[in-house]
């Protein structure tokens, strides 16, 4: 369980980060958090000759609201999410998403960044991304570029990024305030990644839902936003019915694959199940 | 490929090498500086019996390359008892309560604890067993770790209690 050997920079600035991936090509990988990419160089998955670890750019991190934007450095780690004021306060869907993200230890490491940009389909944060309409902020040697999550995801660990580029931020609008909220994730244990799991985002007026925002994780090769699904809710009291519908429609875009976490049709219906107990939580919530 | 100068604090010590930078922390603690109390169980990053303290944040040291610690400040099992061999409130806890039967996650989780009765000085006994879910024991005694984490925290609110009347 010993990685394939690597030289190791720690740049001080974005630029030089930038610059040393520039340089080295294909051969070099960036080392956020770690805990997705040090497991697989040990396994030999992965064998980068040069590794630009991002810990000393202060830049990189931390969180902040302002002109009705929620921005998010890419090396926040998921404890600082947790522990994050302003998120409890404008976005508290952030912490109840990252509480469920692998186990505490882990957690103190593993960054925001890392986990929307690796392009693992069991990562949570992708969804909730998708979720919030966030956009992602990319630097290359080319300059500076944005790419909504929501176009972002190809595949299973190919993204709309290119080699060169390393994801800075992530940026969204800051949820209404009184908006319902939740984050429902089935797996099977502490530290698993999810059978299915479903983020829903909604606000009310009135008895009536004004908007609804849902996405579903580890239910495909690429997180899924459910465009259908939310605007079957739109309009609506949030009645059975329109619950029925939107889960019906939330199902109906999966593409599970059958695995250890249970067979396809096993997991297109945990995404629904999962779907509904956001639903009625968010709306539960929502003021 | 070059070998790569770390210097860290460990224990209250400063230690330093010359390491291949694929080093993980955990071989560095181990082989280089002889401290065998992080134990290598998974080595996947599940077990946690590799927990160490790295700046006010546990950390598997099986999943962090020991270049990644420079500069960082550093505490083991090995460095939670006194000098004079009076065991921390945690290991304590751990023998009043039976919180080990083999021992081998013993290191991991005592280092877990020392960061959760940091942060939360008071848990329930939900919290325990959410903040210790990241260490797992292969004896299954998770009832007498709760209750030693439980002894911990009472033994350690008692001394601060004491020290501030």
């Amino acid at each position: 369980m010993i990685p394939g050997d690597f030289e190791y920079y720690r740049p001080n600035s974005l630029d030089e980060a930038v610059q040393l991936l520039a340089t080295h090509g294909d051969d070099a990988r960036v080392l956020a958090g770690g805990h997705s990419l040090i497991p697989m160089m040990k396994l030999r998955l992965a064998a980068p000759e040069h590794l630009v670890d991002l810990r000393n750019i202060a830049s990189l991190s931390g969180v902040s609201e302002s002109g009705g934007d929620i921005t998010i450095g890419a090396m926040t780690t998921q404890t600082e999410l947790i522990t994050s004021t302003v998120l409890s306060e404008h976005c508290p869907i952030i912490r109840e998403t990252a509480l469920l993200i692998a186990d505490p230890q882990v957690r103190y490491c593993g960054t925001l960044g890392g986990n929307v940009a690796n392009g693992d389909p069991g990562n949570d944060m992708p969804a909730l991304m998708q979720c919030l309409g966030a956009t992602y902020i990319l630097q290359g040697p080319d300059g500076m570029r944005e790419v909504e999550a929501r176009g972002f995801y190809e595949a299973a660990y190919f993204t709309e990024m290119n080699d060169g580029e390393i994801l800075t931020a992530v940026r969204f609008p800051t949820p209404a305030a009184g908006h319902g909220y939740a984050y429902k994730k089935l797996k099977r244990k502490v530290g698993d990644y999810a059978t299915a799991a479903a983020a829903v985002l909604l606000s009310m007026k009135d008895g009536n839902c004004v908007s609804a925002s849902i996405a579903l994780t580890n239910v495909a090769d690429t997180p899924l936003y459910a465009q259908a699904a939310s605007d079957a809710l739109v309009g609506t009291t949030i009645d059975a019915a329109a619950i029925d519908e939107a889960v019906a429609l939330a199902e109906g875009i999966t593409e599970p694959a059958s695995d250890g976490r249970g067979p396809a049709e096993y997991r297109t219906k945990m995404a629904g199940v999962m779907a509904r107990r956001a639903i009625l939580e968010a709306k539960e919530r929502a003021q | 490929m070059s070998k790569q100068h770390v210097k860290m604090t460990v224990n209250g010590t400063e230690v330093e090498g010359d390491i291949e930078a694929r080093t993980l922390l955990i071989h560095f603690l181990r082989e280089n500086i002889g401290l065998t109390g992080p134990h290598i169980g998974c080595e996947t990053s599940h077990c946690g019996a590799c927990t160490v303290d790295i700046d006010g944040r546990s950390v598997k040291s099986c999943t962090l390359f020991a270049v990644q610690a420079q500069e960082s400040d550093i505490t083991t099992v090995e460095g939670m008892a006194s000098p004079d061999g009076t065991l921390h409130a945690i290991q304590e806890g751990f023998m009043q309560e039976h919180g080990l039967q083999c021992g081998f996650c013993t290191p991991g989780m005592i280092m877990r604890t020392h960061r959760l009765l940091k942060e939360n000085p008071d848990p329930t006994d939900e919290e325990i067993r959410w903040g210790i879910s990241g260490n797992l024991c292969r004896c299954t005694g998770y009832q007498n770790i709760v209750k030693a984490v439980r002894y911990a925290a009472k033994k350690l609110n008692e001394t601060t209690r004491e020290a501030a009347e």
